[in-house]
């Protein structure tokens, strides 16, 4: 292997890492939060390249169908607890944000799809399509057993996963699809050539960090979400729902994982099916990182990129087995070395 | 009271007579999971067969099997032993197929196989392939290479039971065929990027790269190696033949050179070719509902499926009726003797050794020329 494939491998490693490590955030983020393993984040991925593909041919993605679906079935969820309680107070808010913005957002796409909107446009158009989803799908699949053990919401993440994956088939057709590059744009960097593309996934990816980095530091929401995410009856009793957080973090991944789609979606051809094996190896990056420190997850991810894009030159027949084999000496060395602390109080 | 039981037992007894002598034929095909891009092309197929079979009624029992093995040949169980079917059909994906085959030969039931299985002689008794074998695509291939000259061959497959098939294929044609295959790459259709298998073939620097992919699968490697400068030719297998591809592959793919069925490019061939009628009729009335340009060749098997039972099924009707053992004994002998049925991708000539039935009229070379399959001249 000479100097130039390794530099080669090396860029395509950091290219593809730095998606992962996108997604290992959203999930650590979800995972603190709400204690859920948010398996179906993935899905987020196809639906979001997928749109995006089908956008730039001037068709109706039909997630706008998911989330016209998805935003009644929430709806009906807040009209049947109001009703039960007989507090009215917050359904109208709730229902504009589960029926209106939705419906708003559905509209948009419907009157701009066969306009062919410029790139810019399709990008914003698709994240707006896709980002309701987390919180719709938090109010229908998780809000109702908030209380309950993280096998329990890990069971309801697999049947999300299975329920949003399979709609993903009915709407987008088995075949992958592949949108146009951001920029067809080559660099000559020494003798590597960067494609455009790969410079937008990397800088997208730190540009996305960072607004995380100063969300959870400086505003008052991602104060609170983390305040949940350190001591939840603590942050109860200082006054942050526990809906709000587990609804804003599940916005957060929802849009986390659209933007990872449609930085990803003119790279590879997107399956409906892709986005779970792309978020599964955001898991990983996020185990090798000890599933607990931010800095460690982009680490770890970096790290599962690399060993992907090696291992691929190397031994491609393995690599899949080789990139998730890798967890394996993680959890050893994670279960030898740290007590067992009881997470399930409350 | 009990002449009134008698005339309703009768009655029941003649309103069943007509349904037993129905046909039916229990299909397993995975619609989901991660061969679906297949198996919907399949399954469009069957709104296109008539609702006879030999002149008989037919019942078409579609499961899905989700592209699991298991569940195909939970499916196949099902199907023989619930629903009594006299033939099954499926599945798409080599492994399903496999599995289905094997119900099949223990319930002693005729099978359509629509994948190209490799099958032990106890298993083939019962079963009868109707794709082309990859040695038969694969050598078109091989041949087009010994002809341009090609020494070294740069493979990258997918990581499954296709892949191994392609590979083999092509193996087989290597020494004969005077060239050699330089790398063995693999990928997974969900991988989001093929850097590191291309940058292998290009320091191995062949004179031409075989794909064996399937679908829009196969554009990704194409796409990687054109990025990288490769110039050379690019062969595919007949899996990566649909108009997905292309869309998919973009400018990329332009001067990909790949093996297929004649029902690809039926407009192209010239007036005697043997089946040319039938795949234009079937491409045509398939594109009227599936929309142009949504030919491929995974319904034309499961429409040249319903062709083969359709021939043997009034021979078997000779012996006995339908729903029996019998019956499906007689079918499967029958089957075993279909000869010169003009299906969409070729003319159907059962070798009773093998039970495959397509030869080299069953294969033509296409080329993507400004954005679509065109005919290899």
């Amino acid at each position: 292997m000479s100097f130039d494939i390794s530099l080669w491998l090396l860029q395509d490693g950091v290219t593809n890492g730095s998606i992962y490590a996108l997604l290992a955030l959203a999930l650590l983020l979800v995972f603190a939060v709400t204690r859920t393993i948010f398996v179906p984040q993935g899905e987020f991925i196809s639906y979001a390249a997928l749109s995006l593909a089908l956008l730039q041919a001037g068709r109706l993605p039909g997630v706008v169908y998911v989330l016209l679906g998805g935003g009644l079935a929430a709806a009906a969820l807040e009209l049947a607890q109001a009703l039960r309680a007989r507090r009215w107070r917050h359904l109208p808010r709730r229902l504009a944000l589960y029926l209106l913005l939705p419906g708003a957002i559905a509209a948009l796409a419907w009157w701009a799809a066969p306009r062919k909107p410029d790139l810019a446009e399709q990008v914003l158009l698709v994240l707006a399509l896709v980002t309701p989803l987390g919180p719709i799908l938090y109010r229908i699949a998780y809000q109702p057993l908030a209380g309950a053990s993280i096998l329990v919401l890990f069971i309801v993440s697999m049947a999300a996963h299975y329920v949003l994956s399979g709609l993903g088939l009915v709407f987008f057709g088995g075949e992958g699809l592949r949108s146009r590059p951001f920029a067809d744009a080559h660099f000559r960097l020494g003798v590597l050539d960067v494609s455009a593309q790969s410079l937008w996934v990397v800088a997208a990816s730190l540009a996305i960090m960072l607004v995380l980095w100063l969300f959870f530091s400086r505003s008052l929401y991602g104060k609170a979400l983390r305040a949940t995410a350190v001591n939840r009856i603590g942050a109860r009793l200082v006054g942050v729902r526990p809906e709000l957080a587990g609804s804003l973090s599940f916005a957060i991944a929802a849009f986390i994982g659209a933007l990872s789609g449609v930085l990803i979606s003119p790279v590879t051809t997107i399956y409906y099916d892709t986005g779970f094996l792309i978020a599964l190896k955001g898991f990983v990056g996020a185990i090798l990182g000890g599933m607990g420190s931010y800095p460690l997850a982009v680490l770890g991810s970096l790290g599962v990129g690399m060993l992907e894009s090696f291992s691929s030159f190397w031994s491609s027949a393995f690599k899949e087995t080789i990139v998730f084999t890798a967890i394996i000496p993680v959890l050893l060395w994670r279960s030898l070395t740290t007590r067992q602390v009881e997470d399930e109080e409350e | 009271m009990k002449l009134k039981l008698a005339a309703l037992a009768f009655c029941t007894a003649a309103a069943a007579l007509p349904a037993r002598a129905d046909i039916t034929i229990g299909v397993s095909l995975g619609v989901t999971g991660p061969g679906a891009s297949l198996g919907i092309d399949y399954k469009n197929a069957y709104p296109l067969m008539p609702k006879t079979l030999g002149g008989e009624p037919v019942k078409y029992i579609i499961l899905d099997d989700a592209s699991d093995p298991t569940n195909a040949a939970k499916n196949a169980r099902r199907l023989v032993s619930e629903d009594k079917v006299d033939a099954l059909m499926g599945s798409n994906g080599v492994p399903s197929a496999i599995q289905m085959a094997q119900v099949a030969a223990e319930a002693k039931t005729p099978i359509i196989v629509l994948t190209p299985a490799v099958l032990s002689p106890a298993v083939l008794h019962w079963s009868f392939i109707v794709p082309q074998t990859t040695e038969l695509m694969m050598g078109a291939i091989a041949h087009e290479m010994k002809n341009k000259g090609v020494k070294t061959v740069g493979y990258i497959g997918f990581s499954d039971t296709w892949g191994d098939l392609v590979l083999k294929a092509l193996q087989s044609f290597a020494g004969p065929d005077g060239f050699k295959i330089v790398t063995d790459e693999r990928y997974a259709r969900a991988d989001t990027s093929v850097t590191g298998q291309v940058l292998r073939i290009i320091a191995a620097n062949p004179d031409a790269v075989v794909v064996g992919g399937s679908g829009t699968g196969g554009a990704l490697p194409q796409v990687a190696l054109v990025e990288r400068g490769y110039k050379k030719t690019i062969y595919h297998s007949h899996g990566d033949v649909n108009g997905q591809f292309i869309q998919v592959g973009g400018k990329a793919v332009e001067g990909a050179v790949a093996v297929t069925g004649p029902l690809i490019v039926p407009e192209e061939l010239p007036a005697d070719y043997p089946n040319k009628a039938v795949a234009l009729e079937f491409t045509q009335r398939y594109e009227a509902k599936y929309g142009k340009g949504s030919r491929n060749a995974f319904a034309g098997y499961a429409y040249d499926g319903y062709l083969l039972l359709d021939a043997a099924v009034p021979v078997a009707l000779k012996k006995t009726r339908p729903g029996t053992p019998e019956f499906r004994a007689a079918l499967r002998d029958a089957l075993e003797k279909v000869h010169g049925v003009v299906g969409t991708h070729g003319v159907y000539d059962m070798n009773p050794s093998t039970h495959t039935g397509l030869d080299e009229r069953a294969r033509v070379l296409v080329h993507v020329v400004n954005g679509s399959w065109r005919l290899m001249k």
